[in-house]
This record gives structure tokens, C-alpha cells and sequence, in this order.
């Protein structure tokens, strides 16, 4: 690696910091820690297990449709099969998983020593994996949802699924829209409050911009999920007829509360992702991103934009012509900020000088499963086009192009490139060389032909199909395919498993990357940066090199903060520092708290009304326990000297 | 292609052409850009650059700006090519989303699950009569499709003569479809209904108009009573009326159920449990012994009769042609 000794910063100064700031030992300590970090990786870690509980309900359904008329699973499991499939990789695993990098770099990359609600962000984490576990609860019972991620109505009424099916999903997705919501606002506010004097808004890297735009979003396209989950349900249980047509309700409601969040989550779930190639791809040409303004503008024009679509999932309902080409209009649009990110990344690389690590495969791979995803979602948003596409498996291969193209390729790619930073250690180059090449390869095996299946027809969701429909040969490829993209992520999750203790040790900053989280050790110690920076430009640890700027970051600042747990407050735009933060320690009531509601959720499930109150108390005496004021603090918010 | 019932590729007739012409147009400039990223992607990659002595340097007087010509190059060529595109479905929607001349025919078409009641008024009277899982339209003409469904949301659909169109309970939706030309369509739910989405097809048969009048003509005809029946048919209308009617209308009779399709002319239908099996003697017996062994979550059930009774059931029902 390049000499960047001159640019690491002076390692942490004394053992201060390290005790204001390190967890407590023991299952007290691990239950009650507020660390980014340490609830990031249990992020990571519990989206990766949902990405695999996920994939492995993927490839029993694969077995089922290799062939033509096969009787492996009833219709009955199949459905399940394919709900829980989708619901685990939309809600579970997608979000979740770019949440725990948000979660576990932000600080690191915004130069502050925690983010803004660290209490909250670890009730956000807690919430989610109960709330995962809410949604798997009747699984093993054979009760799991079984009409499809989205779930429409009056298929999901009491009338045609009698069972606590449907019941799992509305509750436990309401249950985790508490998670997507606070985690939100934390991000929001971290964002707005906590970045490194210096760092203002145009110098944030994009994975930063990325959340952000993703959390705006999701403040406002959650409640529309949960409040349709929340009249679903009152539809099941009380006999309500919102969606009952009976009774003067309306199915097609449910279809624009779901759409209206469903289609900027969508674009939750990429635009972070998006954010990390934006990012790591730079390092590994050597130069700056291309066009970082552009991009970054693109990145909140897609939402923007990504809240005026969500009819082109209805446009077979039979909307009048009008609305049809507005929405069809709209759903093309959004293909331009799209390319303005394809070009910058195709420029960045152009005119770099690459280096050929893992991480630079997956991102480099990933833009063309971006573009292939593209393509195809410009070709569904041409409405007459799309009342063919729809409902076929030409859609399913356009979603998985886009998630785990868009999604899980950079993750991987991510995970890679961070796992020196998280672990200290190098992830073994060889075996994910190796990795990405088998999943680069069964992943377009898997779903290029699906595409083939859906222009001949095949509609979704049918758990067996005819011969004589020449789906054969597709099908049985795409089974292939994601056998082979499965050995690819075992061999992802091999390679991390044994590289965290045997590979090389990393140091700070092995890739020679630009930005502030590749100042600090590998793992970053508890307190992240033992001095504050002072950042002035978007590449601190490059800024010598590119001579690009005239005045310098500084990485080894007066700013301490040793005295309990402080980080620096800054303004929003221009982040120049006006505050002290004190910042809450570690915590039971988060964990606590969550127990509660977990408790409120099961007892609405199975109508245990009595555990729902019990819970429902004990969740109002946590919550007040969490908010009661300690001791008055020494120093609150007070002018930052110095 | 005739070998793809369901590819929407190649079209039978106006509602579905200019969408084939504009799924292999858009599919064109889609592979087209797909390929010229990844050339330029591959090209980006492996290019041949001036050797450095450290790999790891950074690219002299590299910035954010520095390569910006590439995003504007990029737009200057995307943005025109998807405003065309545009235009172009938007031309080809207005196109579709009626038919040129004003539909003589307006068939009613109730999605249940898992299969399709088809009422047809007719032209010179005010008798309608009603089938299942089978259309018959005459060829060369705008047929108006009015949909509703009795249970949960189902979607209309045959590939080759237009696009989907929800049949949503609550709603009454509209939609056309013409064969330019006689021919047998398939058509199949596409909106997920729950156990037997799968077995949830259907066929549209073009005829000439004339064959079409006479098929009609042939529908209103009841099956005419004590045109002597052979013994065994007779016993099966018996074993039908009693085991069978609560559920099932034969036009004609007394059989008056509505909760299962109208089985007037029966046997002049081509398949079985809604496009599942072949419409044969074979396949009827087996069906009716055990429906949920065919199409496991069915509404019907198995009704428990003597051998001899199900083959006289199978007989009569073969014999309402």
C-alpha cells in the first residue's frame, strides 16, 4: 500500500476517551450498549441472516419450478413460500442491511463520535429484529403471509384467509415501520447536527446523500404502509369495511397506500447503494468521483421524482388515459438521473487508473446490472408495453436486476471494502475474486433468462406451470443460475468468516481511500476519532496529493472532548461548530422497551388482549424511565471554545 | 412462436400489435444500451493507460470536474432517445385504448376463483346465454370485454389479442380485444388470486362470422328434452339434478346451481377446470372422483358416488354438446 503515513492521523491520545466511551463487559453491556458500531455490525449481521433465510426460501422455489408440473411443494407452501420470500428481501434484509452501514459508517464518515439519538438507534435496531422475529413467529406454524409482499385485499381479508396469515404481516410491519422511523429521524438529525466542523453539505460523501434522501423518504412513505396495515387489520378483526367493497369500501385504496410507499422504498432500498459504489469505486480509480454534484442531485431528483410513479404498479387497474400517461411520463423521467450516476461512474473509471481489488469488481459489476435493471424498468413504464410486462415474469427479472443488482451487489462490494475497517483485518483477495465471479455469472444465468420466461408469458406467482408454454429451458436455467449465485454468497460469507481472524492485519487505511472513516484505526476505537477533525474538502486523506484545495483538512485538531461524552454540534449547511453535544451512555430501556411492544404485538396477534395491557404499561414505565431527566447535565449545549 | 401461447410478441390482432411493435422497438434500444454501456464499461476498464510507477497514485490533477464531459455526452444522447420513446408509447396508448370502429359485441365476463363465466347477450333478442373458461368471438371484429369479479381481484388477460386489465371486485372495468383472424387464443388470470392462480386459463376462439352465428345459434339451443336420451345419459341427468345441480346451471334443465360454472353445452368445450386438463371422458372421470388431486384448493369437492353413477354423470355431461 501507498505511504499515507503523512495523512493518517496521530493514533488516539489517552485512555480517557476510551473509558468515557467503551461498553460495559458482560450480557448487561451487550444488551444496553449504544455504540454506531457495534449496533451496525448486529445490523449487518442480522440482515445477512435474513438475506440467507431469504435466499434459501429462493432456491426451494427454484427446485419447485425447474420443470414443468412438478409437485414438490402444494400451492398452499408455495405461496407462503413466495411471500416470506419477498417480504424478508424487501423489508428485512434490503433496508436493514443499508441501514447497518449507514448506521456503522456515518459517524466515521462525517467525522463525529456518535450519531445524534444513540439511545434511539439502538431501540431501532432492537425493534427490527424483533420485529423480524414477529414476522417469522408463524412461520413454523405453516401460517406465514401468503398473498404476495404486496398483499393486496380482498384476497388479504379475513373472507379469503381466515388464518393469523395476514394478521403477522400487518401487524409486523407496522411493528417495524417503528424501526424504519426512528432510524430515519436519527439520520435526519445526526445528519443536520453532528458532521465534523467543515464538513458542509457539498463535501458529505454520497452514500451519506444517499440515506439521507432515503430517510426523508421513508418519513413520509412508511406511515402510508402502516396506516394501511393498521386498517387492514381493523378490517380483520372489527369487520370495518375499508376495503371491503360490501360494504362501500375500496380494494383499490389499499393498492395506492401501499404503492405510495412502496415505490420510494424502492428507491430507498438503491439510493444508498447507489451511495457506496458512488463512493468506493473513486478509490479504486484513483481520482475523485466525476460529476460529485451532479450525482448527488440525482440522488434527491430520483426521490423526488420516485414519489410522482407509484401508479405504474396500477396501471392495469383501468385508470383513465390521462393519469396513465402522467404516471407512464413520470416513470421515464426518472431514468435521467439514473444515467447521470451510470455516466459519472463510467467516467470515474475511464478516466482512472483501476485497481483490480474485490470491491472494484463487485461495484464495476454491479453499473451493468444497473443498467440492465434500468432498461427494463423503462421499458414497464411505457404503459400499453407494461399492461403485457405486468404481473409476468419479465417483471420479476426487472426487480431482482434492480435489488440485488442495485442492491446487494454493492453491498457485497461494500461489506468487502469496509470489512478491513470493521474487522482490522483483509478479507482473503483470491476466494473474493472468486466469489464475485460466481455470482456475477449465476446471478445473470438466473434472471437473463427470466426475462425470456416473462416475454412468453409467464405470469408470476403461479407455483407450477404447463409444458408445451416454452418456459421449460428458462426456468430450469434460472434454477441453475441461482444455485451457482448461492455457492457465490457462501463463498462471500466463507471468506469473511475466516479472513476476520486469519487475514492480514489491515491498518488504518489499506486502500490509500480518501475519506475521514480510513483515518482512524481499524476497528475504530470506541470514541471514533480521538480529535475532532476539521475537514475542508471532500478527499481529506487525498487533498496533498490532488493539490485540488487551498486550504487543508486537519485530521489532528485542539477539538478533544474528553470530558464525559461530548461530540461537536455544526450547522447544517455550512457545519461550522456552534455546540458541544453531551451525548447519552449506554442504556437497558431501549432493549427493554422494545420487549414491551414486542409483548403489545404478540398479544394483538392472538388476541391475548390482557398481554397486549400488561405490555402496554410496561412500555409507558419504560418509556418514561428512558426520558427521565438524570442528573442535571454539567454542560448541556454550551459555546464550542477552541 | 406457435409455441408460445402466451408470448405477446407476435399479436393476433389491433390491441395487441402496436404493443408488439413497441415491446421489440423499446427491447431494441434497450439491448442497445446495454451494450454500448458495456462495451464502453469493459473499454473503461481495460484501456491502455500510461504505465505509473506506483499503481496506487492518484490520477494528476484529477477532480469532481475533471471527466464531468462524460455525463453531459451521456445526456446528450440518453435524454433525446427516452423523450422519442415517449412519445412513442404515448402515440401507441392513444392507439389501444380504444378500438377504431364501436364494439358490435359486449360480452360479460365474471372472474371467480379459479375460472372464468363468460354471459352473452345476443344480437336479435333479448336471451343471453351464459358458458365458462371458453370465448368465442367472431374474427375481424372489436369485441367489448366488461369485467367484474365475484370474489377477489383477478386480471384479464390474452397476450395475443391486448394487454391486462384488472377485474376488480366493486369495479366494473372495460376492455377490447379482436382477432384479425380465426384462430384458438389463450388467455390466463394475471393478478394473483391465491391457491389455484396457476389453473386459472381460459381460450378465446376466433371464427368467422357466420361460424361464429351458427356457434350462437347452437349455445341458445337448449338441449332438447325427451329427445330420447340413451338410459345410461338419463340415469346421469338424474345422479347430476341430485349430486350435482346445488351447484351447477345446465341451461335447459333444472339444474340451477350458481356457485360453480354453467355447464350448458359442456361438451363443445375444449378443456377442463379452467384450462387445467383436456375436456374428454378420461379426464372428466378423473376430475370429478378428485378435483383437489388435480387442483389442490378448488372449490369443488369430492362428491362421493358409485362408479356407475360417475360414469353416467360423465356420460350425460359429454353428451350436452
Amino acid at each position: 500500500m501507498a505511504d499515507t503515513t503523512t495523512e493518517t492521523r496521530v493514533p488516539p491520545s489517552g485512555p480517557d476517551l476510551a473509558a468515557i466511551w467503551e461498553t460495559g463487559p458482560g450480557l448487561k453491556g451487550w444488551f444496553s450498549t449504544v455504540d454506531h458500531k457495534e449496533i451496525g455490525k448486529r445490523y449487518l449481521v442480522t440482515a445477512l441472516v435474513f438475506l440467507f433465510i431469504g435466499g434459501i426460501e429462493a432456491l426451494v422455489m427454484r427446485a419447485q419450478l425447474a420443470q414443468p408440473n412438478q409437485t414438490l411443494l402444494s400451492p398452499a407452501e408455495y405461496n407462503q413460500l413466495f411471500t416470506m420470500h419477498g417480504v424478508t428481501m424487501i423489508f428485512l434484509y434490503a433496508l436493514p442491511m443499508l441501514s447497518g452501514f449507514s448506521n456503522y459508517l456515518w459517524p466515521l464518515l462525517l467525522g463525529s463520535r456518535d450519531m445524534a439519538f444513540p439511545r434511539l438507534n439502538a431501540f431501532s435496531y432492537w425493534v427490527y429484529l424483533a420485529s423480524g422475529i414477529f414476522i417469522y413467529s408463524t412461520f413454523l406454524i405453516g401460517q406465514a403471509p401468503n398473498v404476495g409482499w404486496f398483499n393486496y385485499v380482498p384476497l388479504a381479508g379475513k373472507e379469503y384467509d381466515p388464518g393469523v396469515n395476514i394478521d403477522v404481516y400487518a401487524l409486523g410491519l407496522i411493528f417495524l415501520g417503528i424501526s424504519t422511523t426512528v432510524g430515519a429521524i436519527n439520520f435526519i438529525v445526526s445528519l443536520m447536527r453532528t458532521r465534523a466542523p467543515g464538513m458542509s453539505i457539498n463535501r458529505m460523501p454520497i452514500l451519506v446523500w444517499g440515506t439521507l434522501t432515503a430517510s426523508v423518504a421513508n418519513l413520509f412513505a412508511v406511515p402510508a404502509l402502516s396506516a394501511a396495515c393498521l386498517l387492514l387489520w381493523l378490517d380483520r378483526q372489527f369487520g370495518m369495511h375499508f376495503f371491503d367493497p360490501l360494504g362501500g369500501g375500496q380494494p383499490l385504496l389499499w393498492q395506492h397506500l401501499f404503492w405510495i410507499f412502496g415505490h420510494p422504498w424502492v428507491y430507498a432500498l438503491v439510493l444508498p447503494a447507489m451511495g457506496i459504489v458512488s463512493d468506493g469505486l473513486p478509490t479504486f480509480c484513483r481520482r475523485p468521483l466525476v460529476g460529485y454534484t451532479a450525482v448527488a442531485l440525482a440522488t434527491v431528483a430520483t426521490m423526488v421524482v420516485g414519489f410522482g410513479v407509484w401508479v405504474h404498479h396500477m396501471f392495469a387497474t383501468g385508470m383513465p388515459g390521462l393519469a396513465l400517461s402522467f404516471f407512464g411520463a413520470a416513470s421515464m423521467i426518472i431514468a435521467i438521473p439514473s444515467a447521470v450516476s451510470v455516466f459519472a461512474w463510467l467516467g470515474t473509471i475511464w478516466t482512472g487508473r483501476p485497481v483490480f481489488k474485490t470491491p472494484f469488481l463487485y461495484f464495476s459489476g454491479f453499473i451493468l446490472l444497473f443498467v440492465i435493471g434500468g432498461v427494463s424498468g423503462f421499458m414497464t413504464a411505457a404503459v400499453p408495453l407494461d399492461w403485457q410486462l405486468t404481473d409476468t415474469y419479465f417483471v420479476v427479472a426487472h426487480l431482482h436486476y434492480v435489488l440485488l443488482g442495485i442492491n446487494v451487489f454493492p453491498v457485497i462490494g461494500g461489506l468487502y471494502y469496509w470489512f478491513p475497517k470493521i474487522t482490522g483485518r483483509m478479507a482473503n483477495e483470491r476466494l473474493g475474486a472468486w466469489s464475485f465471479w460466481i455470482s456475477f455469472i449465476g446471478f445473470n444465468v438466473a434472471f437473463m433468462p427470466m426475462h425470456l420466461s416473462g416475454l412468453r408469458g409467464m405470469p408470476r406467482r403461479i407455483y407450477t406451470y404447463p409444458d408445451h408454454m416454452g418456459w421449460d429451458v428458462s426456468n430450469l436455467l434460472t434454477s441453475l443460475g441461482s444455485a451457482i449465485l448461492a455457492i457465490g454468497l457462501l463463498l462471500t460469507l466463507y471468506n469473511f468468516w475466516i479472513s476476520r481472524r486469519r487475514g492480514g492485519l489491515a491498518g488504518p487505511n489499506p486502500w490509500d481511500a480518501a475519506t475521514l472513516e480510513w483515518s482512524v484505526p481499524s476497528p475504530p476505537p470506541a470514541y471514533n476519532f480521538a480529535r475532532i477533525p476539521i475537514v475542508a474538502s471532500r478527499h481529506p486523506l487525498w487533498e496533498v496529493r490532488l493539490k485540488s484545495v487551498k486550504s487543508q483538512s486537519n485530521l489532528n485538531s485542539e477539538i478533544v472532548l474528553d470530558d464525559g461524552r461530548e461530540t461537536p454540534a455544526t450547522s447544517t449547511l455550512d457545519a461550522e461548530a456552534d455546540a458541544v453535544l453531551r451525548m447519552p451512555g449506554d442504556s437497558l430501556w431501549p432493549a427493554l422497551l422494545t420487549a414491551a411492544l414486542a409483548g403489545i404485538f404478540f398479544g394483538l396477534l392472538f388476541h391475548l388482549w390482557w398481554l397486549s395491557g400488561v405490555a402496554a404499561i410496561f412500555s409507558i414505565g419504560f418509556l418514561a424511565a428512558w426520558l427521565a431527566p438524570v442528573a442535571p447535565p454539567d454542560r448541556a449545549e454550551e459555546p464550542l471554545v477552541g | 412462436m406457435t409455441g408460445w401461447p402466451l408470448s405477446y410478441l407476435q399479436s393476433a390482432g389491433p390491441a395487441a400489435s402496436p404493443v408488439a411493435r413497441l415491446a421489440w422497438g423499446l427491447g431494441s434500444v434497450s439491448v442497445a444500451v446495454v451494450l454500448i454501456v458495456g462495451v464502453g464499461l469493459i473499454a473503461a476498464i481495460w484501456r491502455r493507460r500510461p504505465s505509473a510507477d506506483d499503481p496506487m497514485s492518484l490520477v494528476p490533477g484529477a477532480s469532481s470536474a475533471s471527466g464531468i464531459g462524460w455525463i453531459y455526452v451521456g445526456l446528450a444522447i440518453s435524454v433525446p432517445v427516452l423523450a422519442i420513446c415517449t412519445i412513442w408509447t404515448l402515440a401507441v396508448l392513444g392507439k389501444v385504448m380504444h378500438p377504431a370502429s364501436a364494439p358490435h359485441l359486449r360480452l360479460q365476463v365474471t372472474a371467480h376463483q379459479w375460472w372464468w363465466e363468460v354471459r352473452y347477450p345476443t344480437s336479435n333478442s333479448q336471451q343471453t346465454f351464459t358458458t365458462a373458461n371458453e370465448i368465442h368471438i367472431p374474427a375481424g371484429e372489436p369485441v367489448e370485454i366488461v369485467l367484474n369479479s365475484a370474489d377477489v381481484i383477478h386480471s384479464f388477460w390474452v397476450p395475443k389479442l391486448g394487454g391486462k386489465m384488472d377485474v376488480i371486485p366493486g369495479i366494473t372495468n372495460r376492455t377490447w380485444i379482436e382477432a384479425s383472424d380465426p384462430g384458438r387464443f389463450r388467455g390466463q388470470c394475471a393478478e394473483f388470486c391465491g391457491a389455484q392462480h396457476a389453473h386459472m386459463a381460459f381460450y378465446v376462439v376466433a371464427q368467422p362470422r357466420a361460424e361464429f352465428d351458427a356457434w350462437v345459434a347452437d349455445q341458445l339451443a337448449f338441449p332438447a328434452k325427451g329427445a330420447s336420451p340413451s338410459q345410461v345419459v338419463a340415469s346421469g341427468e338424474r345422479v347430476f339434478s341430485a349430486r350435482c345441480a346445488a351447484c351447477h346451471t345446465v341451461s335447459g334443465t333444472p339444474a340451477g346451481g350458481i356457485v360453480g360454472p354453467n355447464l350448458g353445452h359442456f361438451a363443445s368445450r375444449s378443456t377442463l377446470a379452467a384450462g387445467s386438463i383436456p375436456n374428454d371422458a378420461d379426464h372428466l372421470r378423473k376430475w370429478i372422483a378428485d378435483p383437489q388431486a388435480i387442483k389442490p384448493g378448488v372449490r369443488m369437492p369430492a362428491v362421493p358416488l358409485t362408479t356407475a353413477d360417475r360414469d353416467a354423470v360423465v356420460a350425460y355431461l359429454e353428451s350436452l354438446t
